[in-house]
């Protein structure tokens, strides 16, 4: 056959297929719903999807979409949305979900009466995170409607579903991604025309449903749990949930969720064939179906993207007829992420040939700050304000500057968390440190910095806090931050740190000397100081400069 | 049919805008198209890798597996060998011969080179020089899809109009000068070396 009828033949199907990122199929799916505000904090692998939104945004004039100070001030902007009758989308990165739990748990309990459906992307290989944890277990936890793309056509179709599911059981939904679909394009059919805004519309009985006092949780919480049967009914007849039963093959079956599909179809040679495959994309999973597999085959292999969760729900502690297989027997490793040659390999299916040259070993290349990068400028100040003394610590955070760990600068000691930085410096101070340093970017700042420096200033802590005042989310692709870097020292102030003891200075090669000065200063002063180190991220300084017209 | 690529380099090359523009092109072609791609830290100045696959069936999949790819197309030297077991028994590599050294040591380059050239099908491509010729050295990674449309089951004018719109609203200046890096890259592989798969 030739290639032009090969072409001519598929022409059809490209024209209306609409080419995108698994976020982007998801905000698209969202708007498609007829979503009126969405919100989140920029986080690897999930901020294309409010910037996907913004975009149409400034095009079309809504949604609302905006970047907030964390994941907790973004889920609750989404729930007053929700309150009033409006459908709102709240964007996050996994370890983001962590930071609004509290809302996300308890907003299971209110009465949801206008879409809410909340995307968490998880990151398994931990490409860009500190950790691999996931989603699929807090859905679980919040005791709501989970569902779990396979490809973009799932996340586009999923998200614009989760919203009449969110009202239709007046619970949040979540929809789950991984990074390796939310960093994938491929073809999309928006198939019917988008959705209308909703009407503004308050829930009828607020202090019913809204207002979680215990005597009105308790009789909420109860109804979450008769929710329960019904969120099981409905997956068991989701057609997201998929089994087809192997006649032929009495012995092994296959159960995958999410991506886990395609790396198993991948590895065989006709999909439509194969041993009893049972597909899971929805959670909680479909029970019935999982029983007729097991009642059909001996053995399974799980194959999930992620902690092997389903493996877990189906081998549960008591004896069964059924083996198990996954991650926890070794049959696919537990950390990571999936790949369709480690389920090759958990098919028993020989390796592809491949190239190899022997004894060829190649030095790494990590990832590094940008040539010409302030933060250089503030490490090289850093380290020579912290020169002479015998011992010190510097907590730091999650940013760019996090490269900072890394040779040559070998600058700082810690990553935990958003914002950790400076409590930890404190806790440090308290129990006898000094120096004590905490480092952190202005958005990490603004993020969660503030609250930790309340206890650092009522405590008069003997720490300093050097801010990395770069203007910009530089890590995540420069977005703007909540506030302008302007605004920070009248934070520092407000919360009460002594003027005289926040510092700002310029973060660049030639003040290195005038920095270092500044910052042994405030590190020898024995109480609470915040320097804050400026200068515009090049990265965000392009970008700026390319807005205005200017020479990309 | 079914084509495979590895699209490796350093963060900040341009590795994403040379998959998209491929990947525009296949679609153009008309094939089921899945582009997987690094974002956040890898993309400072580290490793990075995009995974692309096209084919006349869906394709499930967003990675290439190790041994699947017909094609490993490098904007660097080190990082076009560093990917070398996603190589298909009876794949083609093609890859920009300047080096990126943002490394502590970088392995001397000949070597580096030397091992490129011993492969039975690697294409070493002087992309930054014809980047130049072509006007500009931003248009490196356009020669580099020109050097490697040999290979891929795309017609060439598709790529062509594929780089057109990519670049039209930047004005017909910068237009043709893509163009002409295309044809520069095009021009660089010998087209009886670098037969491509026909569907
Ligand atoms: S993106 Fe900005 S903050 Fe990040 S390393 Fe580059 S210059 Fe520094």
């Amino acid at each position: 056959m030739s290639e032009i009828l090969v072409e001519r033949s598929e022409e059809a199907r490209t024209t209306s297929a609409v080419v995108l990122l698994g976020n982007e199929a998801v905000a698209l799916g969202a708007l498609h719903a007829g979503i009126s505000a969405a919100y989140g904090y920029p986080g690897t692998p999930s901020t294309e999807i409010l910037e996907f939104l913004q975009a149409r945004a400034a095009a079309d004039g809504r949604p609302v979409a905006r970047w907030c100070a964390n994941e907790k001030t973004a889920y609750e902007a989404a729930l007053g949305v929700v309150m009033v009758g409006k459908r709102a989308l709240v964007s996050m990165k996994h370890v983001g979900l962590n930071v609004a739990a509290d809302p996300f748990v308890n907003s299971a309990l209110l009465g949801i009466h206008a879409g809410l459906v909340v995307v968490s992307c998880d990151d398994p290989g931990m490409h860009s995170s500190q950790n691999e944890q996931d989603s699929r277990h807090l859905a679980d936890f919040a005791r709501i409607l989970c569902l779990e793309p396979a490809d973009q056509q799932e996340a586009f179709d999923m998200a614009r579903a989760a919203f009449d599911l969110s009202e239709r059981f007046a619970l949040p939904v979540m929809v789950r991604l991984v990074t390796r679909l939310a960093h994938s394009r491929a073809g999309v059919l928006p198939g019917e025309p988008p959705a209308p805004e909703r009407t503004l519309r308050k829930p009828e009985d607020p202090g019913r449903t809204w207002t979680l006092l215990p005597s009105i949780a308790r009789a909420q919480w109860r109804r979450v749990l008769r929710t329960q049967r019904d969120l099981r009914a409905w997956a068991e007849e989701s057609p997201w949930n998929t089994l087809r039963l192997d006649p032929g093959n009495r012995d092994f079956g296959i159960v995958t969720a999410g991506i886990g599909r395609n790396y198993y179809l991948d590895n065989l040679n006709d999909p439509a064939a194969g041993p009893s495959h049972l597909h899971i994309g929805t959670f909680p999973i479909p029970a019935g179906k999982v029983r007729d597999l097991a009642r059909h085959v001996r053995s399974v292999l799980v194959i999930e993207d992620g902690y092997p969760i389903v493996e877990r729900m189906l081998r549960g502690v008591l004896t069964s007829g059924l083996e198990v297989w996954g991650k926890e027997t070794g049959h696919l490793p537990g950390d990571g992420e999936l790949t369709p040659d480690l389920v090759r390999k958990a098919l028993n299916k020989a390796p592809r040939e491949s190239f190899n040259l022997p004894g060829l070993s190649l030095p790494p290349r990590p990832p590094q700050l940008c040539q010409g990068c302030p933060h250089r400028d503030s490490y090289a100040a850093l380290h020579r304000a912290l020169e002479g003394f015998p011992e010190t610590l510097v907590a730091a955070d999650i940013g760019c500057y996090t490269l900072g760990a890394l040779p040559p600068f070998q600058a700082i000691e810690s990553c935990v968390c958003m914002g950790a930085s400076i409590g930890m410096a404190k806790g440090a101070s308290d129990a006898g440190f000094r120096p004590a340093v905490a480092v952190l970017g202005d958005s990490t700042f603004l993020h969660s910095g503030v609250t930790p420096l309340m206890d650092a200033v009522a405590a008069d802590a003997d720490m300093t806090v050097l801010i990395l005042d770069n203007g910009t989310v530089g890590m995540t692709g420069t977005q703007e931050t909540v506030l302008p870097s302007g605004r920070i020292r009248e934070i520092v102030l407000g919360v009460g740190v002594p003027a005289e003891h926040c510092r700002i200075v310029d973060a660049n090669p030639h003040a290195v000397d005038a920095m270092a000065k500044v910052l042994r200063e405030e590190i020898d002063h024995r109480g609470i100081s915040v320097v804050i180190a400026r200068r515009e991220c090049l990265e965000s300084l392009r970008r700026h400069r390319a807005e205005k017209g200017g020479r990309p | 049919m079914r084509y495979d690529i590895i699209l490796a380099g350093v963060g900040g090359q341009g590795v994403l805008s040379v998959a998209s523009l491929v990947a525009a092109g296949a679609l153009r072609g008309g094939y089921h198209v899945k582009q997987s791609e690094v974002h956040g830290m890898a993309q400072r100045g580290g490793s990075v890798l995009a995974h692309l696959r096209m084919g006349s069936r869906p394709v499930h999949s967003d990675i290439v597996p190790v041994g699947g790819a017909d094609l490993v197309l490098g904007m660097e030297p080190i990082e076009a060998l560093r990917h070398l077991p996603y190589l298909s028994a009876g794949g083609a590599i093609v890859t920009a011969v300047e080096p990126v050294r943002n490394m502590a040591s970088y392995p001397d380059l000949e070597g580096i080179l030397g091992k490129l050239r011993s492969l039975p099908k690697a294409f070493l491509v002087d992309a930054g020089d014809l980047a130049r010729r072509a006007g500009s050295p931003k248009t490196v990674n356009v020669v580099m899809v020109g050097a490697a449309s040999h290979l891929l089951p795309i017609f060439p004018g598709r790529l062509e109009e594929t780089i057109r719109e990519a670049f039209a609203a930047k004005g017909e200046e910068t237009v043709e000068m893509n163009l002409r890096a295309f044809r520069l890259g095009r021009e660089a592989v010998e087209p009886a070396r670098a037969q491509g798969p026909r569907a």
